[in-house]
């Protein structure tokens, strides 16, 4: 049984650059942005750093394939540059790859940077692009919020709750994660929205209307990572250690099994149990202080909660309208905004989830502070419901 | 003796009604409000002549894939490649195998019929049995009085020797080069002469020879038709050529101009299609096929024509029908407008031959996999079996799963994505016999999806590579047609 990462490895520095529709900005210059405020915390120089590891996902609409972007741009001094691509999971992949160098001994220091600038493209939404000729043939036709509208209906058959409830649950969602980015000014969206303006909504892709869905954005986040005992001989005395790093892929299925009845993501248990296992976390309602979840749509938060085991299954909706995941409930999630208030910029996104946590963590959340928590939680989402990448991440103070 | 032995009929569900084609173009030709009247049948974006026939083939094989046929035929003017045989895609979608002959016949409006007597005397002279499918999706300017008068429609036949529902008695045929319409290579749309002189000189003249001629072949007289089946747009033409050639005008059958307009080349055989579901055993059936001369065959029906009834034929289809009241939308099905599609349709529709040749009985023959070890079925087919609690190598059957009934599980109507009909539905079905697929709808209407509705599985355009004038076709989910 492997040992797996649990406080072996401490984030010495962290940071991320401004989201939005960053018309002024090349991916190039987001990458940057996130890259200087990451080494000031770190408080090293960059020759330093032993390895890096960079996410992109399409990059085919800004800095094309390999690691030579982030090399090139950050004038890194010929070390290992690695690119990774895992769908929406590609910002935690990078992080995954820092620490366990890091953890093995073969770096000291390590850099994970995601970007992606996606507002290049002349249109609202992600890019659409080409799945290869074979499943160009046979995949369907549909947007990424047609993909998880689907676990609206199925979830809603499977629990029997009606849609008018559903509606109303995911559109709190929304309302929360508003309500928490607009005190983020990082964030792309920054204001607070009715429950009325999300339900009154344009259809998207039924149920979800424009407010179920994320922004799409362009942004950078960065984290700099070595072990505990670096980190203590480098000063730092608060220290943030990873739990659990944990990715479970789809091998079919959910796609072509008929054992998934698609009103859950059968990654994000499996993820999920393996993640509070290495964490050493046995009642993640009670222990885990905050979360991040994927919520490129509302009702995958919502999903979310459930296959995370904070909510039971069926029963998120309630914990929802109850307050549960608001800012002042039990258990906080998307306290920085979420996908929904910052977009997503794919590679990004999960570097700027654990971002938030661990600023967080340090008490650095200005007037999104939450108070005294231990553990924090990321989790990404990359695919469709019936075919994903899921990550789940856990940091939280070291020995806790 | 040689005939049909089965039938099958297709007419795309939805019906564009004549007075809303008027209230758009009347403004500009006002002669046109005297074709008031009736509808006419439209294919969906996604359809075309090589689709209907598809699906007129399927009803007529009834969910059989009988092993001796020998020969596929398919009968179009429209048909979607010029060079690249159509007949062998219809062959391909059906799972009919490899060993047989396939041939598509075109250039005139009498193909259908002609190509049939061809196949009859194959079919006599060689043995086993055929396949004969037309399809026809023709356009017209807006404006022009076929606009009107066209619909869009298919119908099938197997051929054989024995068990036949009607035999075939024998025909006449005459060849004239008379140019009532044409249509050039490459053109777009069909140039028509004066309907008066089309009547006069074409109908009511060649015809009626055509007639004598199947008569005298065959040495029945004209008072032994019981139905006179012939196409023609002009009002009543089949009553008057009837009575001129001494059946009497009630031995013409309805031509259903009212209900789908005329299929052109495939329109002989819709009328033959929908003849055989009134028709009883016994009688005497006449089929007219008109272009560049005339064909002029004669069925008569046995006592197993009453097998025939779970087909949907041309009366189910015609039964199972959504009227459209969007005229731009008949406009750009057709692509008769310049229509903006967004930046999100830009994207590169290429398709990798030597992939569609690899997995061409997955793509275009819908076939999936069976594990023989647990007898799981899934789609696509894989070296590994799916089942979590299997996982056994290179266990896998073909399993032809077109035929099996669809459950939507799951389904949204997606605005954002690029679809020529939004919203665009799709959704998770899960199939009768095992197997799932997250699969296109078609022909469904807003707020008329569930979960746990069945679905059929439906042959149709993927999408349109225009850039390389290449359709990709596959599988799609559409409520199923009710029974007649």
């Amino acid at each position: 049984m492997a040992s797996g990462i649990r406080d072996k490895v401490a984030i010495l520095g962290m940071g991320c650059s401004k989201f939005g529709e960053r018309w002024d900005c090349d991916a190039e210059d987001l990458i940057v942005e996130a890259y200087a405020e990451a080494i000031d915390d770190a408080g090293i120089e960059t020759t330093q750093i032993d390895a890096a590891w960079f996410a992109t996902a399409i990059e085919e609409v800004h800095v094309g394939k390999s690691g030579v972007p982030l090399s090139v741009a950050l004038r890194l001094p010929n070390i290992p540059v690695t690119r990774v691509e895992n769908f929406c999971a590609s910002g935690t992949e990078a992080f995954r790859g820092a620490v366990y160098a890091v953890a093995s001994g073969a770096a000291d220091i390590a850099l994970a940077v995601g970007v992606e600038k996606l507002k290049d493209t002349g249109y609202g939404g992600l890019p659409q692009r080409g799945a290869g000729p074979l499943n160009d043939m046979i995949r369907n036709n549909g947007s990424a919020p047609g993909g998880f509208a689907q676990l609206a209906t199925a979830y809603a058959e499977k629990h029997g709750v009606d849609m008018d409830t559903v509606k109303r649950a995911i559109g709190s969602i929304s309302v929360k994660s508003h309500a928490n980015g607009a005190k983020n000014p990082k964030a792309h969206l920054q204001k607070e929205i009715p429950l009325e303006t999300v339900l009154n909504a344009p259809m998207i892709a039924a149920p979800l209307g424009l407010f179920d869905c994320c922004g799409v954005s362009d942004g950078s986040a960065a984290a700099i990572v070595t072990t505990p005992e670096i980190a203590a001989s480098l000063g730092k005395t608060d220290r943030i250690t990873v739990k659990a790093l944990q990715l479970a892929v789809s091998n079919g299925q959910e796609s072509g099994h008929n054992s998934w009845d698609g009103s859950y993501f059968l990654t994000t248990r499996k993820a999920a149990e393996r993640a509070y296992k290495e964490a050493a976390i046995e009642k993640p309602r009670e222990q885990i202080s905050m979360f991040e979840c994927h919520d490129c749509f509302s009702i995958t938060e919502m999903v979310t909660m459930e296959d995370l085991y904070i909510s039971r299954e069926g029963e998120a909706w309630r914990d929802v309208l109850d307050g549960f995941y608001n800012a002042d409930g039990e258990v906080p999630c998307q306290i920085d905004g979420g996908l929904k208030c910052f977009g997503h910029p794919i590679g990004a996104s999960g570097l700027r989830m654990l971002y938030e946590m661990y600023n967080q963590l340090l008490g650095r959340a200005g007037e999104r502070q939450l108070a005294d928590p231990t553990f924090g939680m990321t989790h990404n989402l990359g695919g469709q419901p019936h075919q994903n990448v899921s990550s789940v991440a856990i940091i939280g103070r070291e020995g806790a | 003796m040689v005939g049909i032995k089965a039938y099958g009929g297709y007419v795309p569900k939805r019906r564009l009604p004549r007075k809303v084609i008027l209230e758009n173009v009347s403004w500009f030709n006002g002669a046109l409000k005297a074709y008031s009247k009736g509808e006419r049948s439209m294919c969906n974006w996604d359809e075309d002549a090589l689709t209907m026939a598809v699906e007129a083939s399927r009803d007529c094989l009834n969910k059989t894939r009988p092993d001796d046929i020998k020969a596929i035929y398919l009968a179009s003017t429209t048909l979607p490649f010029t060079d690249r045989q159509n007949s062998g895609v219809l062959g391909t979608a059906l799972n009919l195998g490899q060993n047989m002959m396939t041939m598509d016949i075109t250039s005139s409006q009498r193909a259908a019929t002609s190509g049939l007597v061809n196949a009859l005397s194959v079919v006599q002279g060689s043995g086993g049995s055929a396949l004969f499918a037309t399809g026809e999706h023709r356009r017209a300017q807006t404006a022009n009085t076929n606009e009107l008068m066209y619909g869009d429609g298919g119908a099938a036949l197997l051929l054989g020797n024995d068990d036949t529902v009607a035999e075939y008695v024998g025909c006449g045929q005459i060849a004239v080069d008379f140019v009532d319409h044409y249509r050039g290579q490459n053109a777009d749309f069909d140039y028509n002469w004066e309907e008066r002189w089309v009547r006069d000189e074409g109908y009511m003249k060649i015809v009626p020879d055509a007639v004598q001629a199947a008569l005298d072949n065959t040495g029945l007289s004209a008072g032994d038709i019981d139905y006179f089946i012939m196409p023609g747009t002009i009002r009543n033409i089949g009553g008057m050529v009837a009575k001129r050639c001494g059946m009497g005008a009630e031995a013409a059958r309805d031509n259903l101009h009212n209900v789908m307009g005329e299929a052109g080349t495939s329109h002989s055989l819709i009328m033959l299609v929908d003849c055989l579901q009134d028709a009883k055993p016994g009688q005497t059936i006449m089929v007219i096929g008109w272009g560049q001369g005339c064909d002029a065959l004669i069925f008569k029906t046995t006592d197993l024509l009453t097998t025939m009834a779970n087909r949907q034929g041309i009366k189910g289809h015609l039964a199972h029908r959504k009227e459209e009241t969007n005229y731009n939308k008949f406009l750009a099905f057709n692509n008769l407008v310049e229509q903006d599609g967004g930046l999100r349709s830009e994207t590169d529709k290429q398709t990798a031959l030597s992939t569609l040749y690899r997995n061409r009985e997955m793509v275009i023959g819908f076939v999936g996999g069976k594990c023989e070890q647990c007898g799981t079925v899934q789609y696509p087919k894989a070296r590994i079996c799916v089942n979590p609690n299997c996982g056994a190598i290179n266990t896998q059957e073909n399993h032809k799963m077109a035929e099996s009934s669809a459950t939507i599980q799951s389904w949204t109507a997606d605005n954002l994505t690029y679809a020529p009909d939004p919203p665009h539905h799709f959704g998770m079905v899960t199939f009768e016999g095992g197997g799932r697929m997250m699969a296109d709808f078609t022909d469904v209407d807003e707020g008329g999806v569930a979960v746990g509705d069945e679905f059929r599985l439906v042959f149709r355009i993927k999408a349109a590579d225009e850039r390389r004038n290449f359709n990709k076709y596959f599988w799609k989910a559409a409520p199923k047609v009710q029974t007649a």
